[in-house]
């Protein structure tokens, strides 16, 4: 049984497996916090400012067309392999979900909740904290499961250019054709995966159901 | 811009590899899909189940999806469009099944009454309705494949990625210039091409452009 013996392989090589596990896990939570740290402003930025806001949506289209191995690898001639390409890689596929559904969320607050704000005479600062951003939420959320997704998938690839993580035993496993490392890679990598799904998807639904 | 110019030929084949991947994955994808969609747009509670699967097995990074069928199916263009076609379904099916439940009641108790039998109305009535959803479906479904395809190529199924990985194997970065600008505007044309066949169709159809 291959399950049984990638099982076995885990418990006797713990130590490996959970420096790769938690190696992956931190591209992932450096990646999408430092990704949401850049867009979230940057939507918020642009979203009121029409052609800016068309700019930076085409621009997050376009990167978005770019396949994460072509991005993963394209960092290589820049930085080299290792751990800090693989994390600007991941950053970059981690900004245009996010960015997007920032500017999608704070377009589709209600005009007369703004005009209504305005009347009350709450400042902008006020009008951010107090009404776009709590609005906006849901739809941050949404951009933060995509992002994860993304990000996730992409830290697998990060094994090619030396980032480390789960995606070596896929590297190896593929490389000796044994199939029970092959799956010490994969399970977890897709574990991780729809955990993430879930949770944020939970997430979202308690914030939209508080409006 | 040494290695392009001179290997033009070698681009050309790597994506007819691609686009063979792409088409064949979304081509059996869309059949399979076609027959799921229709069977599950008129039972409510079988499609939100499935919407629901979907969305979880598509967050399945494409790795370790294709690493998950090679202890089944070998390494090579069977686990890969097997794979690929895995996740055409997942967003095909959630749009054909919103395409169908998009047809009003009112149209389908008129074909009804008109004597259709459930075949032809599928065919002439609610097919037709449903097709600028299918094509939204098509669209998001061969953007995502031509990208998560280049993936493929690790697992021996040739396509533009081979340009990537050898890039990489040889530390040539023109070459994953090459192969992901290349790739990048296959998926933008596709989504160009498909986006305004599907703004067409639904012009056509009287409906409102989404």
């Amino acid at each position: 049984m291959i399950v049984i013996d990638a099982m076995s392989w885990i418990f006797n090589n713990s130590g490996v497996f959970f420096n790769a596990f938690n190696r992956h896990l931190l591209m992932c939570v450096l990646s999408l916090g430092i990704g949401f740290v850049i867009a979230v402003p940057l939507g918020f930025s642009v979203a009121r400012a029409p052609r800016a806001a068309f700019a930076v949506i085409n621009i997050a289209g376009a990167l978005r067309s770019i396949p994460s191995l072509a991005i993963l690898s394209a960092t290589m001639p820049f930085l080299g392999i290792g751990l800090l390409p693989s994390i600007i890689a991941l950053v970059v596929l981690a900004v245009p979900p996010l960015l997007l559904n920032t500017i999608i969320g704070i377009r589709e607050i209600d005009t007369s909740v703004i005009d209504a704000a305005n009347g009350m005479g709450m400042s902008a600062g006020q009008m951010l904290r107090e009404i776009e951003l709590p609005l906006a939420v849901p739809s941050i959320l949404s951009g933060v499961r995509t992002s994860a997704i993304q990000v996730i998938g992409g830290a697998a690839l990060a094994s090619f250019i030396g980032g480390g993580g789960l995606g070596d035993f896929i590297n190896a496993g593929i490389a000796i054709m044994n199939m029970p490392r092959l799956l010490v890679g994969a399970v977890p990598i897709a574990l991780l995966a729809i955990f993430a799904e879930l949770a944020f998807s939970a997430l979202e639904r308690v914030f939209t159901q508080r409006r | 811009m040494k290695w392009v110019p001179k290997h033009l030929d070698r681009l050309l084949e790597a994506l007819l590899e691609h686009l063979y991947l792409v088409f064949s994955s979304v081509g059996i994808a869309l059949v399979i899909s076609l027959i799921v969609g229709i069977w599950a747009a008129r039972r409510p509670r079988s499609f939100a189940a499935i919407v629901v699967l979907t969305g979880i097995l598509f967050a399945v990074p494409s790795l370790a999806l294709f690493a998950l069928l090679i202890p089944v199916m070998g390494i090579g263009a069977a686990p890969a469009i097997t794979g690929l076609a895995a996740y055409s379904l997942m967003i095909l099916i959630r749009n054909i099944g919103m395409g169908f439940q998009a047809v009003p009641r009112d149209v389908l108790e008129a074909a009804d009454g008109m004597g259709y039998g459930t075949a032809r109305r599928i065919w002439e009535v609610e097919l037709p309705l449903a097709m600028p959803y299918i094509i939204g479906g098509i669209r998001i479904a061969m953007v995502t494949v031509i990208g998560i395809g280049t993936v493929a190529a690790y697992i021996n199924a040739g396509g533009l990625g081979v340009i990537i990985f050898e890039g990489i194997d040889q530390r040539f970065p023109e070459k994953i210039i090459a192969g992901g600008l290349l790739t990048s505007f296959l998926a933008l044309f596709a989504d160009y091409f498909f986006a305004s066949f599907e703004k067409l169709l639904r012009r056509r159809s009287g409906g409102k452009a989404a």
